[in-house]
């Protein structure tokens, strides 16, 4: 074996150990501090693992969005609203875990049995290196265009669906009741914005 | 992945300095295989670069220290040293040996963790920042993206350590400071895709190289000069230099996300601040004013002495002045930024993002629109 491959074997196994053991502790952790940024090893070590198959376009992409966007809007997310309170007590949560563990271990068996019967072409086509970026660029104008441009509104509906939740004080009515907006409801930050005015 | 100096060599260009090859048939001719050869000189270039950032980090400290003293109308650092020229290196042997405090209600991993986080992104950036046309670490084709993608990472870093240090004001210090990136982060982006698209690549060398044809009438600046002027601001606020130091606005928030930091750690946040405004600049001279070219292309000088371009002593000598056009022009924008430091008033941070959302990221849409629109007109100047 010569130097490269084997450097290059003991990078995709420590890769592979990051990505499996981090993403276990993402969803095992009860910090959910710690899982955010467990997340972000993730995605940084899959950025690796693209970085191995000679597609550094995509593993640079990865980094910019997934750690950089994705990840980092999640931390601030958990930060702004770290009260540091214990979770309200969960009815029936061992049966809870046990159902959803058995769920996990149900798509892990049907993954498995995709990536066992599933005729891979090995070794795949060459890679083309730097070439990737050109060829993405052409795939995501041409025949990948809809797909694209459907990514894009998709974002769009999200954002402003974020800003009409965000923002009800410019809102004259409330859009889950139809009543008139209240002033006060919306600066006590305890109370819920969609109250129930209906009697009750 | 890593090619070390001069292995991806344009094929148009002479292959010119080839210090990877000379040092690999050296050791060859000492009976080395040429992988073990490779293996050697593998890590020769990545401490050239390292020793090179820390003492790029040395030169600025003391030029803050001198330049805001010749502001304020004092003598500065003056007994280390001639001109104190030592007192960096004093300053970092005092960080050194200082004791090495985690608050005890702090979470010890992630406080550790945040500093790594932020330091180790911008010297990975040092990878792609050309001295000539072979002298770099790396000549990946993603070039500039790398660097992009790589500066997002550190955002992370920075909540980490605020989040860790479990302190109002350094969790305060750590959203600004992820707020105030991620919104700089997108006109840079802008402003560096006009640039890519008139030059047609991401590398960094094809993209001096497209600078080259007339020598300072040929940089990027001429024909980008919104461009430059968006990147420059958006470097300093993804460098949180004072117009935009609001993270770690000392009146406000006690030093941010720093406050809880002392030593060695508080030492990583400092060198990682310096780094990052080196390379800003460096970067800059890279994009925009024709990175390691001399005002007049030494093609044409060594033509008007009659010398050949692919003579050995014109080529240490082109080289030499690579690396000294480059830093010169680094050097100057350090100089400006400084003195931006020391005479401007700190931005509120609602100044801060209008400037950032409302005026910059439209301009550098109209600027990417309007640099499309003269490429399709005029494709002999903007690179068709």
């Amino acid at each position: 074996m010569t130097i490269a491959a084997s450097t290059q074997l003991i990078c995709f196994v420590a890769l592979a150990a990051v990505v499996v053991i981090g993403a276990l502790g993402v969803v095992l952790l009860s910090n959910i501090v710690y899982s955010a940024f467990l997340l972000g090893g993730v995605f940084l070590a899959v950025a690796g693992l693209y970085l191995l198959l000679n597609a550094s376009f995509v593993a640079a992409a990865q980094v910019l969005v997934y750690v950089g966007a994705v990840n980092v809007l999640i931390l601030f997310a958990i930060m702004l609203v770290n009260k540091r309170e214990d979770l309200a007590p969960i009815q029936g949560l061992p049966l809870r875990r046990l159902l959803s563990a058995g769920v996990c271990a149900g798509l892990f068996a049907l993954l498995v049995r995709v990536v066992v019967t599933t005729p891979w072409a090995v070794p795949g086509p060459a890679a083309i290196g730097e070439g990737a970026t050109e060829r993405i660029g052409e795939h995501l104008f041409t025949d990948y265009l809809l797909p694209f441009e459907l990514a894009s509104v998709l974002l769009l509906m999200a954002m402003i669906g974020a800003i009409v939740l965000a923002r009800r004080d410019v809102q004259s009515t409330d859009l889950g009741t139809g009543a008139a907006a209240d002033q006060g409801l919306i600066e006590k930050a305890r109370t819920p914005l969609l109250v129930d005015q209906g009697p009750s | 992945m890593v090619t070390p100096f001069a292995t991806a060599a344009p094929a148009l260009v002479s292959p010119g300095l080839d210090l990877e090859l000379s040092f690999s048939e050296a050791l060859q001719g000492f009976g080395l295989s040429p992988q073990a050869a490779h293996l050697l000189w593998l890590p020769l270039p990545m401490l050239l670069v390292l020793v090179a950032a820390v003492v790029g980090v040395l030169v600025t400290v003391w030029l803050e220290r001198k330049i805001s003293a010749a502001v304020q109308q004092r003598i500065g650092p003056e007994y280390a040293g001639a001109l104190g020229v030592l007192q960096p290196l004093a300053d970092g042997l005092k960080l050194l040996v200082k004791e090495d405090v985690i608050p005890a209600r702090a979470d010890g991993l992630l406080f550790t963790l945040g500093p790594v986080l932020v330091v180790v992104p911008v010297i990975l950036s040092w990878l792609i920042v050309p001295f000539g046309q072979n002298l770099l670490i790396s000549n990946v084709g993603v070039g500039i993206f790398l660097w992009i993608s790589l500066s997002s990472v550190q955002p992370i870093g920075l909540l980490m350590s605020g989040y860790a240090s479990n302190n109002k004001y350094s969790l305060l210090g750590g959203l600004r400071a992820a707020a105030q990136s991620i919104s700089y982060e997108i006109p840079l982006a802008l402003s560096v895709l006009a640039i890519v698209m008139m030059s047609n690549s991401l590398s960094t060398i094809d993209i001096v190289d497209q600078q080259t044809g007339a020598g300072l009438l040929s940089w990027n600046v001429w024909r980008q000069p919104v461009g430059f002027l968006i990147f420059w601001i958006c470097a300093l606020a993804e460098c949180e230099r004072l117009p935009f130091d609001l993270p770690e606005a000392e009146e406000e928030l006690v030093a941010g996300y720093q406050t809880e930091y002392a030593g060695m750690k508080f030492a990583l946040f400092y060198l990682g601040s310096y780094i990052n405004l080196v390379l800003s600049a460096l970067l800059v001279s890279v994009l925009y004013l024709g990175g390691w070219g001399f005002p007049i292309p030494v093609e044409w000088l060594a033509g008007w002495l009659g010398q050949s371009v692919d003579a050995p002593l014109v080529q240490v000598i082109t080289g030499t002045v690579g690396i000294v056009m480059t830093v010169l022009k680094a050097y100057l924008l350090v100089f400006l930024a400084i003195l931006l430091r020391w005479t401007t008033p700190r931005v509120r941070i609602d100044q801060l993002l209008d400037l950032g959302w409302k005026f910059l990221l439209p301009l550098s849409l109209v600027n990417l629109l309007v640099t499309a629109a003269l490429k399709l007109a005029f494709p002999v100047a903007f690179g068709g």
